[in-house]
This record gives structure tokens, sequence and C-alpha cells, in this order.
């Protein structure tokens, strides 16, 4: 039996109602929202915040998008299913923020992943997936985001961009030793280079 | 992770001794592969206005009222045969400020992880007979009646809890499974 993919439909202005309930007032029906812990005091690696907005083609910020994010661990293992091996216990490799009402901003607190090799064998540089959804999206974006204190000359993937002149627009801006910032471009001149997967 | 009451939106923001306001249904199905097995262990989310059309949102405008025992979300992670079920009510259709005169049909909003990054989707469930259906420039961006079609719940007698609740069979397919680096499970620690 072969069967089609469900239609993609757009996650709306009221996402948060499902996805973080008590980020957006609904308290007492579940505990805490998913995603909303990735590391504890226990998980190896260092400490690093990922803080970004979501903008448009107009320039404007976003203030209903909702991310989540994908990484290995310290030592490039995934959390579940990664054939390499078990990951670390203490490491949910899964993230996923609001942006602010006010602000759009969303932040992350994770670690900073260690390298993961590609299908062909190839060692990929650090990164970070990430998904994102907004009312006005009728299909969640992915992309990725690399360090910009990490070597990414031989990543395998960015090699493959087509167009060469968008990889500075998937590397993060270091604001700290131990934070970066990586803002979204829908549209327009920097815009980011999402993913078909 | 789920707690008993996570899929029953009836109850899950209800007083003791209380329940939401609204028709009661049972929403029920299958998340399925393209190849139309099960996917077993899938966690779905979903969100919903009340019977009167209204989110608990702080930016939700429309003058139709909150129903205290509702707060609108659910949950629940689909069986070995990739089955799930959740209780709640139907919500009703609203208005939203588009075009001078846009209602949303009566729906409800599914957010799924499947075995794999790639599987993730966010969609919405419509409900068999709705006129508003034809009507929403949402449901018009899908881009065949087909897909239209996959989108709306059908009524099952069958599956009907007789004197309680009316059951809409909603059954959702994800992409293939893809074996990739990227396979992680949300749930985590």
């Amino acid at each position: 039996m072969a069967l089609k993919e469900s239609p993609s439909q757009t996650a709306g202005p009221y996402v948060h109602i499902g996805c973080v309930p008590n980020f957006c007032g609904i308290s007492g029906i579940y505990d805490r929202d998913l995603g909303s812990d990735m590391i504890t005091d226990q998980t190896e690696g260092a400490r690093i915040t990922i803080t970004g907005t979501v903008i448009d083609g107009t320039g404007a910020t976003l203030k209903d998008a909702l991310v989540e994010i994908w990484q290995a661990d310290s030592n490039g293992i995934y959390a579940a299913g990664d054939p390499r091996g078990p990951g670390d216990p203490h490491f949910s490799g899964w993230g996923r923020q609001a942006g602010d009402y006010e602000t759009g901003e969303w932040i992350f607190t994770t670690i900073k992943p260690g390298a993961v090799p590609f299908p062909t064998g190839e060692m990929q540089a650090p990164h970070v997936t990430l998904w994102i959804v907004a009312r006005g999206i009728n299909l969640g974006l992915q992309t990725r985001m690399y360090f910009p204190d990490e070597d990414n000359s031989a990543d395998p993937l960015l090699n493959r961009l087509e167009h060469q002149n968008r990889v500075p627009n998937l590397i993060a801006e270091q604001t700290d030793p131990a934070s970066y910032r990586f803002d979204i471009h829908l549209q327009g001149p920097r815009e980011t280079v999402f993913f078909d997967i | 992770m789920i707690g008993p009451l996570d899929n029953d939106l009836t109850l899950n923001h209800a007083a003791d001794d209380a329940s939401a306001i609204g028709p009661r249904i049972l929403v029920f199905g299958r998340v399925l592969d393209e190849s139309g097995h099960g996917v077993p262990g899938a966690l779905i989310e979903i969100w919903q206005a009340n019977a009167g059309g209204r989110y608990r949102h702080a930016r939700e405008r429309y003058i139709a009222p909150l129903d205290p025992n509702f707060g609108g979300c659910g949950r629940t992670i689909t069986g070995e045969d990739g089955s799930y079920e959740f209780r709640t009510i139907r919500p009703g259709p609203y208005p939203w400020p588009n075009r001078a005169n846009d209602w949303r049909p009566a729906h409800i909003h599914f957010s799924l992880f499947g075995s794999g990054f790639a599987q993730r989707l966010i969609t919405q469930m419509y409900f068999e007979g709705d006129p508003l259906i034809a009507l929403c420039p949402i449901v018009d961006a899908i881009p065949t009646a087909e897909g239209v079609e996959t989108l709306t719940a059908r009524l099952d007698m069958g599956a009907t809890i007789p004197m309680d609740a009316q059951a809409y069979r909603f059954d959702i397919v994800l992409r293939g499974r893809r074996q990739t680096m990227f396979e992680t499970r949300p749930e985590g620690m």
C-alpha cells in the first residue's frame, strides 16, 4: 500500500496551547513543557546558549514562532537511534522554545555538540538542526546552525550548497564565549538556507 | 511522561465533578507511514478552540466566552499498531481577521513526531460535512482536493460510545521512514 504524506497545515498563532501550554498560561495539565529542559547538572559538555529571532521578508520579527532544535551530544552521538552507540543519558538532544510575545526572541540552553559523520562517512562540522513553525508558514522549515569558532571549511553539507554565498547565513554569531546568536530570515538578501530532507 | 488525563480534553482542565462544555467526541485513528505500516511510539500533541470557537490564549480576541473547564491541549503516544485516541469536545468554528468575513471551519491542530526528524509534521483535522471547509483559504492552501479529504475526519458510528460520545476517525500518514543520523526521540531524558 503506497500512501501519501498527510498535507502540512500552518501551526497558527495558538501553537503555544498545544506545544508549550505552561508558557502560555495553561498550567496544571502538563507538569512542564516538553523540550524546555535539554540538560541537567550531569550533562557532559560545554554549556552554551543559542538565542535568536525569526524575521520575515519585510524585516519584521515574528512574535508567534515556535522553534525546535535537534543536536548530537558533546561526543557527537544522537540521543536515540544512533547506530554508533548510546548517547549521553543526561542529554535530551531535543529542545523546544517559543518566541517571547513582545520581542520574538527565543533562547535555548544546551551544550556544544560534537562532530557527526555525514552519511558518506565524511565528518561534518558541529552543528544544530532547527525546525521552525509560525502563523503564515504552511510547512515546518528545517535549517542548520554552525558555529563561528569551529572549522566549517570541510563540512560536506555546506560544501554541497549550490549558493556558496549563502553559507555565512548558516553560521551563528558568537556574542560571548558561551553564547551564540542565530537569527532566521525567511526571505530577503540574508535568507536562511532551508533544507528539504 | 504522559499523564492519565493527557488525552482527555473533556477532563484535563476541568474542576472535580465537572467537564468541558460541548458535543462530546472521540477522535481516533492510526498514524501510518507511506507503506501503510503503523508508526508505534509516535508522540501526538493536539490543540483546539472550545465549543464556542474560543481559544485559551492571551492574543485571542473573539467575543465567544472561555469555558473554565476546558484548556484546549492534549497529547498521547501511539500504540504498537500506530493507533491513538483522544476524548474531547467538538470545537466551534470562529471568525478571523483575514478578508472581510472569513470563518475557520471547526478543526483540531495536530503535531506529530514519527521515528525520525524527517517525519515531523504539523497539520489540522477537519470534520466531515462542514460547509466552511470549502470556503476556507487555509484549507485552500492544500494543493489537491484529495489532500483536503485526507485531513477530513469521518463520523464512525460503529465507534461511538452510546449515550456518551460520537466518534471521528482520522488517520495520519507520515513520510517514509528514513534511517538518518538525525534520528532522535522527543522524549529524551
